[in-house]
């Protein structure tokens, strides 16, 4: 190369150096912008497909983390949906006397089904009775020992929609506790209560502990970005001594965050689909010994599928966001 | 281009790295950073590309008071040098064409912009030939040349380069400061810190000598104010 020759630029018009600085126009800059958004998208998925087995590791412990809350959550809405089917249905159970005759219980019977209060009446006779809760209870043979039936007859009394309001519950309360051959009446709707409060106190403890592991997922997002960031240390020294800003170095490190998140979220789904088919035949069973086949989980619904995957995603860019802005700002040229 | 005012650095622990310097590159103009080592080369280097900022006084480039200059603006402005470094700096898991490249991207051009304009400045340093060869299987010349390729890629009006021949043997580093005085012909200023003293002798381009924070030769004896005023280079050739 000649080392005073005054027509060098000539020779070398492809890069002859001018005084101002170089600049793509707007619209490239802007068509750039999203060009270049798509490329680190996808590069930054690259990087991790080349270490596969420590992403999975990784993406697997944030996936525990977060299908540990989801799954209790699914669990969860299913009881309370459950329990809010149950809501209207107030049935009330009539012990009868046992001295009283089948012919007086049927009298009742009849003069019940005659209100307009209620909708219907269901007779259990002590005997029936007996005999299926030898069937399925399994102490049969304990039963066997008994000398008398201590089961007492049973009118079943389902309050018609119209008069299912509390006050007028309440007053037919009062008309049946008068009949003659009554022993004692019961409204099955404390167990409801109940049930209901423990739900509620199940649905504290899955948002304890659902920002107790969010906050894990967090942390974990954050020290792998950190480690990344570290591996890169002299490549970001390099782009911050050429100019790059600091949102373009930070681009790749949030869309790591962000495939973490949404492997995540995905192993989550997973898993929780997997506890849920598992659970599936035992919950099938239980619920068949209730005589009750309304209980089963099925798979995770769309809306909580999506709303993983989503908080997911959210929580890896939320995480890796936090570990760049504060490491970033560590690595500086020297 | 660039305006150095009563300029002092003093690094925590009271290193006196710069004491008052003075001095004034004009646009277009070559010069030579000179001095024993530890006598603030470097330092006034790292002031220009906003590595280090002054304790006091003001540095000036291109007009832009260096001192207002944030967080966020610094990267644009860097854009407008081109940094040269005794160590290359290139990142050693990509290919040579994507170190040359990367001043390119962040910038924003589109793909076919950056391989023409990357083809050119691989063309200009000769080593064209090597575009997809990794830095770390070529010789210390070559990717002493590959960063210089990396430094114009984007046509900076300012060229900084730090000790760019330090670890190049004396054929090598003729071919290397060819290439600066190449890119000082068309117009780009040139600020090159160097100890190598017989190397730049044979050049007759005006010698700026530190010792000991302080300018020994090459300062412009007035003090100057502006970045606008046009008085002619004052050049101390040694």
């Amino acid at each position: 190369m000649a080392t005073h020759n005054p027509d060098h630029s000539t020779t070398n018009n492809g890069a002859a150096v001018q005084l101002r600085q170089l600049k793509p126009s707007f619209s490239s800059r802007v068509k750039e912008f999203f060009i270049r958004h798509l490329q680190v998208f996808f590069y930054s998925l690259g990087l991790l497909s080349r270490s596969p087995f420590a992403t999975l590791m990784t993406a697997s412990a944030l996936g525990i983390a977060l299908a540990l809350p989801a799954g209790l959550y699914v669990i969860l809405d299913h009881a309370r949906q459950l329990s809010g089917d149950m809501d209207s249905i107030n049935q009330i159970s009539l012990f009868m006397k046992k001295e009283a005759s089948n012919e007086a219980i049927q009298a009742t019977k009849e003069k019940l089904d005659r209100l307009p209060e209620i909708a219907q009446v269901k007779y259990i006779n002590r005997t029936t009775a007996l005999q299926e809760f030898q069937k399925n209870s399994g102490f049969g043979d304990a039963l066997k020992a008994l000398k008398e039936n201590p089961l007492p007859d049973l009118l079943i009394v389902y309050p018609s929609l119209t008069h299912s309001a509390p006050e007028q519950i309440k007053a037919l309360l009062v008309i049946l506790k008068k009949l003659n051959s009554v022993e004692r009446v019961q409204l099955d709707i404390q167990w409801l209560q109940r049930l209901h409060a423990i739900i509620n106190i199940g649905q504290r403890g899955v948002l304890i502990i659902g920002s107790l592991l969010a906050l894990a997922v967090l942390l974990i997002v954050g020290n792998t970005i950190r480690l990344a960031i570290e591996n890169r240390r002299s490549e970001i020294i390099v782009t911050k001594l050429i100019g790059g800003t600091d949102s373009f170095i930070r681009r790749p490190f949030l869309y790591t965050g962000f495939w973490y998140g949404l492997l995540s979220g995905l192993i989550a789904v997973l898993l929780v689909n997997i506890s849920l088919i598992i659970m599936n035949d035992p919950l099938a069973h239980l619920s068949s010994l209730y005589n009750n086949n309304l209980f089963s989980l099925g798979l995770m619904g769309v809306d909580i599928s999506s709303t993983l995957l989503l908080s997911g995603c959210f929580l890896g860019l939320l995480g890796a966001r936090i570990a760049v802005g504060k490491h970033l700002k560590d690595i500086e040229p020297k | 281009m660039i305006v150095f005012d009563q300029v002092s650095k003093r690094y925590p622990g009271g290193n006196e790295a710069l004491l008052n310097v003075n001095f004034h590159l004009h646009p277009g103009e070559m010069a030579f950073l000179t001095g024993h080592s530890g006598a603030g080369k470097s330092t006034l280097l790292k002031l220009i590309a906003l590595i280090e900022r002054a304790s006091s006084g003001r540095v000036i480039i291109g007009g832009k008071n260096l001192n207002k200059v944030g967080r966020h603006t610094l990267p644009y402005l860097r854009r407008n040098m081109g940094i040269i470094f005794q160590d290359y700096q290139l990142l050693y898991d990509r290919t040579v064409f994507d170190n040359v490249a990367l001043p390119l991207i962040i910038s924003g051009f589109s793909s076919r912009e950056v391989k023409k304009r990357v083809h050119a400045a691989l063309d200009k340093v000769g080593l064209l030939r090597f575009e997809k060869k990794y830095p770390i299987t070529l010789s210390g010349g070559e990717q002493q040349r590959i960063s210089i390729a990396r430094a114009v890629v984007n046509k900076p009006a300012l060229l900084l380069a730090d000790e760019p021949t330090g670890n190049l043997d004396p054929e090598l580093s003729h071919e290397i400061m060819d290439l600066f005085i190449a890119f000082h012909q068309v117009g780009v200023t040139v600020l090159i810190a160097t100890h190598d003293i017989p190397l730049i002798k044979q050049l007759d381009k005006r010698i700026i000598q530190l010792s000991h924070g302080e300018i020994a030769h090459g300062q412009a004896d007035q003090k100057v104010h502006t970045p606008d005023n046009n008085q002619p280079p004052f050049i101390v050739s040694t």
